[in-house]
């Protein structure tokens, strides 16, 4: 593509005017509940430690020939949001942009824009409710079916993804999707399994909760009615595509600086970078950090799911290759 | 060998996959929010045909296919093999039935192919667009009969059978289109 021919948005006009109404739809939602808008910090001195999602940097100078001192684009606004929780903000949501390097692809562009919201004294499940209001504003939709991350698997693939043996896993993988490399944690299979078998057939609005708890990211971990260590978390799927991830958000100092050094450490095996870790959210969370449920949902593809559009170019103006 | 790794990945890539030279016909960047990124590709396996889907992980590696398309002109069979030849270089193929399928019936001397070549040796031949073959055999033509519908088979020169329309005469040269096989004009 030429630069005579690309600076034209990929996005048409009219899905612009589209986006333009739903931000101002998103943000009167929140303005009738009384949720405060904020925008924190875009660069941060620390990373976010996810193995898998991968920070961009940019440095910092002091003046122009100095050395710089590099900085990292927000993946997502939870470590800050956490922070302003901690410190009494009440409820809060954002409307921004985040950045992840290496992602591209018919749903993803490497900035996308994220809505992402906190609700001090809300259990998962009430914070699914607000979900669903929100989500059933904007899609033509009755409402959000709840499922098990467990029943889900048996549901679709007939095994309980809390006790089927990895080997199993790895073999389903080998010879349904064409896999052939090697992998030692359990949850890539899953994954696999579950972004390619489970996910495209997943069209009506549901949200899957109780994930494995090697799944929890920076959500609680319960004992669920069998026994079983599952996450509280959820994620919202439509129309094949993954929307949002909440938590019932871990508030645990300790547990909390445990994880951040987990993630390090298997940054380390897989030979990925190792960044500075945002201690500032442990010490927030050691300080006074109130129970609470929050959840991020990527505003881009509630906006392809109301259009009935299946590329992230067509409702953003100029994605990466034209920007 | 070259190498491509899964974040080079794109339509129309030629790759290696168990042994048979493949192309890329459609990729797919999957990642779920907290997981690890994969590739999904769907593969044509360009000896058969068929259609194959793998899925890879990020900077996983495939080796690549000595694949390329060359324009060619076809010159004559000998029964056994269909013979090409490159109109710049004058450097000549060979071609087996396996690699012609069913496009044999649509190679008249002369006209350009594409042929495809694997470490140089041919595996498909795609015919022109349009190709222009006499009618060998069909029944008498209805006189008059220009404007109403209604068709017969007319055998071609090459042995191709097609469908045309009343009036067309033995010995004439028509105009086919070899996508669908179907009449265009008299030539």
């Amino acid at each position: 593509m030429t630069i005579e021919n690309d600076w034209h948005p990929s996005a048409p006009i009219a899905n612009l005017q589209a986006r333009a109404r739903l931000l101002a739809q998103v943000r009167q939602f929140f303005a009738e509940r009384k949720v405060m808008e904020v925008d924190t910090q875009l660069l941060s001195q620390a990373a976010v430690s996810d193995p898998f999602i991968e920070s961009f940097e940019a440095i910092y100078r002091p003046s122009p020939e100095q050395q710089g001192v590099a900085l990292y684009l927000q993946t997502s606004p939870e470590y800050a949001m956490k922070r302003l929780l901690a410190a009494g903000s009440g409820p809060i949501y954002q409307l921004g942009k985040v950045f992840r390097n290496g992602e591209r692809g018919r749903r993803h562009n490497p900035e996308f824009t994220m809505l992402e919201w906190y609700r001090p004294g809300y259990s998962a499940n009430q914070l699914m409710d607000e979900v669903e209001q929100l989500v059933l504003q904007t899609l033509q939709a009755d409402q959000i079916e709840r499922i098990s991350y467990r029943d889900l698997f048996v549901k679709y693939l007939a095994l309980d993804p809390h006790v089927v043996p990895t080997d199993i896993l790895r073999a389903l993988c080998r010879s349904r999707l064409g896999v052939e490399f090697e992998d030692d944690s359990r949850d890539t299979w899953l994954e696999l399994l579950m972004s390619h078998l489970i996910e495209p057939q997943l069209q009506q609005p549901v949200f899957v909760h109780s994930f494995p708890s090697t799944q929890a990211a920076l959500a609680q971990v319960v004992t669920d009615e069998r026994g079983v260590e599952v996450a509280t978390r959820f994620e919202l799927y439509m129309g094949g595509v993954e929307l949002a991830n909440g938590y019932q958000e871990l508030t645990d100092a300790d547990e909390q600086a445990r994880r951040l050094q987990v993630d390090q450490a298997r940054r380390q095996a897989l030979g990925l970078p190792q960044r500075p870790l945002e201690q500032r959210l442990v010490a927030a969370l050691k300080a006074t950090m109130p129970e609470c449920s929050g959840v991020a949902l990527g505003f881009d593809r509630l906006l392809m799911l109301a259009l009935g559009v299946d590329s992230i170019d067509q409702v953003i103006a100029f994605p990466f290759e034209r920007a | 060998m070259a190498t491509y790794s899964s974040n080079q990945f794109k339509n129309g890539l030629k790759v290696m996959i168990d042994g048979d030279p493949c192309a890329m016909v459609d990729v797919d960047f999957v990642k779920p929010g907290k997981g690890q990124a994969f590739t999904r590709v769907r593969l044509r396996n360009l000896l058969t045909g068929r259609i194959w889907e793998r899925t890879f992980k990020s900077n996983e590696s495939v080796e690549s296919a000595d694949v390329m398309d060359r324009d060619m002109e076809y010159l004559y069979n000998d029964g056994e093999m269909w013979h090409f030849m490159d109109p710049s270089s004058f450097e000549q193929v060979a071609a087996d039935a396996n690699a012609v399928g069913d496009t044999h019936k649509w190679l008249k001397e002369q006209d350009k192919c594409m042929v495809t070549l694997w470490n140089d040796n041919p595996i498909a031949v795609m015919p022109p667009n349009f190709v222009e073959l006499e009618v060998v055999e069909t029944d008498p033509g209805l006189k008059g009969d220009t404007a109403q519908g209604g068709s017969k088979p007319a055998t071609l020169s090459t042995g191709a059978v097609v469908r045309v329309p009343l009036f067309i005469e033995r010995g004439e040269v028509l105009k086919i289109d070899t996508r669908n096989g179907e009449y265009v004009s008299r030539a």
